[in-house]
């Protein structure tokens, strides 16, 4: 059943720089069609972890899987040959470049021959913008407009649409949606729901919750380096996943103390003392 | 849906084709050329009865802004990619000695003098590059150490091989009518620097290597994502750099028959002066060939072409500290044109 077969695995990684303790013991797959959410506060081992999917980092012990097959990966042109796509907080997008030119950036389509290739702009103009707004973001229309004069959710929609159009078969996007408003948050999550539709897998890196809770089929929260907890769409609410972020079962413990407080103290919350 | 009313749809048509004025003035070049175009018309009006206009008066800056531009090009290119190279005014004296001592001191055949002299530049580049990128140091602290390691050791070669700091070299006639002869009071040089743009145009706007220039001095780190040799390519630039100062070197021991040992401070600051000029923004990732040629030809004729009009010759370089002033304020204004601009839809 391949359709079963997550594309990516981990399978109890860790990760050190020298004596230090990264990431310890991290497994987590993500299938065709599905997207991962991680979730975890600032300092959880997030980045870490994405440069370690992306292969910028190599895994100090455990098992990377792809397709069910082991993998090791040099550097990123690596796993971006096997179709691993990172998409980073800004986009990784020039802004004082054209939108033709970012999207093809590292992989320029050519006319001509031998030492006279030429970067074919009209080609990769109209292939960016076909693609763009097939991902739905219909106000780009001309391929020469620089980045810089885009929105930030543009952009992102712009780095997701180079990647699935290259080929990503795993999209790893990484706080999409930290820098951006509300609308344009609703943006970037209706292009994650449009890759996951084409049969991507995606993880999607972020610690608002709400944002994750609207895409995610499958969630797995991220303290000091560790999975704290996985779980599928539905089986926690939004508060326990906040919960779990903040600190996990020690605020869950800390908020029935208080309430115990409460009941015992005519409903008055516990005074702090100095 | 939440967003609607920011969707407006446009016909697709994503490349535009047509020629457009707005497009023209978005182009960085247009501050340059606009600059050129103000101090060469103010040049003429005061230098009309002094020759400015006459063939010695035009060949005087051209012969000059045609060893400063064959330099400050790849200057720029590093300056779009975010770094700085100031080592440039000690490989231009190590390129004319080395010529001088090889060819002139122990006779050989000006080949071997211009492949060492292209080599010593291309050494002093990948050693740039090198410690660049493989360190944490600006490229600016990097370029001033290599900028006086050099020239101590142009010095220090000099007196040790010929016991002079100066030297005196006659290139063969073919060399000398090919690199260093004269047409209608155009020195070669200008036809090299002619054909070097050409070659330089197409590398940074047309190749699909361009690209990469830019997309270092925009995101680094993004540009090394995407599968981009950054490390190489910083080298290289580098390299590229030096080299075409070497090459600059070649050209003018061979045009005037003499070289110098003295580092040469001045040329560092013309070639980041024409750059900036020329629109290239100084944190990196914007600029063109045509602008830095144009910014070359605006500092040429300030500094050279003074003394053919009736402006004090002092003034020179008060002009140029107004005019970078001038540009540096220029380029973010066009900066911000182009990032804003969207083409008008149709409705």
């Amino acid at each position: 059943m391949s359709a079963k077969q997550p594309i990516l695995e981990l399978r109890n990684v860790d990760k050190s720089f020298g004596p230090i303790d990264v990431l310890h013991e991290i497994s987590i797959k993500v299938r065709a069609g599905e997207v991962l959410c991680l979730l975890g506060d600032n300092g959880a081992g997030k980045s870490t972890l994405i440069k370690t999917l992306a292969g910028v980092h190599q895994p100090t012990r455990g098992e990377f899987l792809m397709d069910g097959q082991p993998v090791t990966f040099g550097n990123p042109k690596e796993a971006q040959e096997r179709g691993i796509a990172t998409v980073h907080q800004f986009g990784g997008t020039y802004p004082l470049m054209s939108v033709g030119r970012n999207f093809f950036m590292g992989s320029e389509p050519t006319k001509g021959f031998g030492p006279f290739k030429y970067f074919d702009r009209a080609k990769a103009n109209r292939i960016a913008v076909e693609e763009v707004q097939k991902m739905g973001i219909t106000r780009i229309t001309d391929g020469d407009r620089l980045v810089g004069g885009l929105s930030g959710g543009e952009r992102q929609s712009l780095a997701i649409a180079r990647a699935v159009y290259f080929g990503a078969r795993v999209l790893i996007l990484d706080e999409p949606t930290a820098a951006l408003g509300v609308k344009q948050a609703a943006h970037v999550l209706r292009i994650v729901n449009e890759a996951k539709k084409r049969g991507l897998a995606v993880i999607f890196i972020t610690h608002q919750v709400m944002h994750a809770m609207a895409v995610g089929d499958h969630f797995a929260v991220l303290i000091r380096g560790a999975i704290a907890a996985d779980f599928r769409k539905g089986e926690k609410t939004r508060e326990e996943i906040a919960d779990l972020m903040a600190g996990g079962e020690s605020m869950a413990e800390l908020e029935a103390n208080i309430e115990v407080y409460q009941q015992t103290h005519d409903g008055h919350v516990p005074q702090m003392s100095a | 849906m939440t967003d609607q009313s920011s969707f407006e749809s446009s016909p697709v048509s994503p490349v535009s084709r047509s020629f457009s004025f707005s497009s023209l003035l978005r182009s960085p070049a247009s501050g340059a050329f606009m600059g050129f175009a103000v101090v060469f018309i103010l040049f003429s009006i005061f230098g009309f009865g002094r020759n400015f206009l006459s063939v010695p008066g035009v060949t005087t800056w051209v012969n000059y802004a045609s060893l400063v531009g064959i330099i400050a090009i790849p200057v720029g290119f590093l300056m779009i990619s975010g770094e700085l190279d100031i080592s440039t005014g000690a490989v231009l004296p190590a390129s004319t000695m080395t010529v001088a001592i090889v060819c002139g001191h122990y006779q050989m055949p000006i080949m071997v003098g211009i492949v060492a002299a292209l080599s010593v530049g291309a050494l002093i580049g990948f050693v740039n590059g090198y410690i660049v990128t493989h360190t944490q140091v600006p490229s600016f602290i990097v370029t001033l150490a290599t900028l006086f390691a050099v020239a101590g050791l142009t010095l220090y070669l000099s007196i040790f091989f010929i016991n002079n700091t100066n030297s005196f070299y006659n290139a063969p006639a073919f060399a000398k009518a090919l690199l260093g002869g004269k047409f209608y009071g155009f020195n070669s040089s200008v036809f090299w620097w002619a054909g070097l743009v050409c070659v330089f145009v197409f590398f940074l706007h047309y190749s699909p290597k361009g690209s990469w220039v830019f997309a270092l001095g925009g995101d680094q780190e993004s540009a090394r994502n995407a599968g981009i040799p950054v490390t190489k390519l910083k080298i290289g630039l580098f390299m590229l750099c030096s080299t075409a100062t070497a090459f600059a070197g070649v050209l003018q021991v061979i045009t005037f028959n003499s070289a110098t040992s003295q580092a040469n401070f001045g040329l560092i600051f013309n070639t980041i002066i024409s750059v900036v000029v020329g629109g290239v923004l100084l944190t990196g990732g914007f600029g063109t060939v045509m602008g830095i040629v144009f910014g070359v030809l605006t500092l040429s004729i300030v500094t050279q072409a003074i003394g053919f009009t009736e402006i004090d010759r002092n003034l020179s370089f008060l002009i140029i500290g107004v005019m970078l002033l001038i540009a540096v304020l220029m380029n973010d204004t066009f900066r911000k044109l182009a990032t804003s601009w969207s083409k008008p839809s149709k409705k």
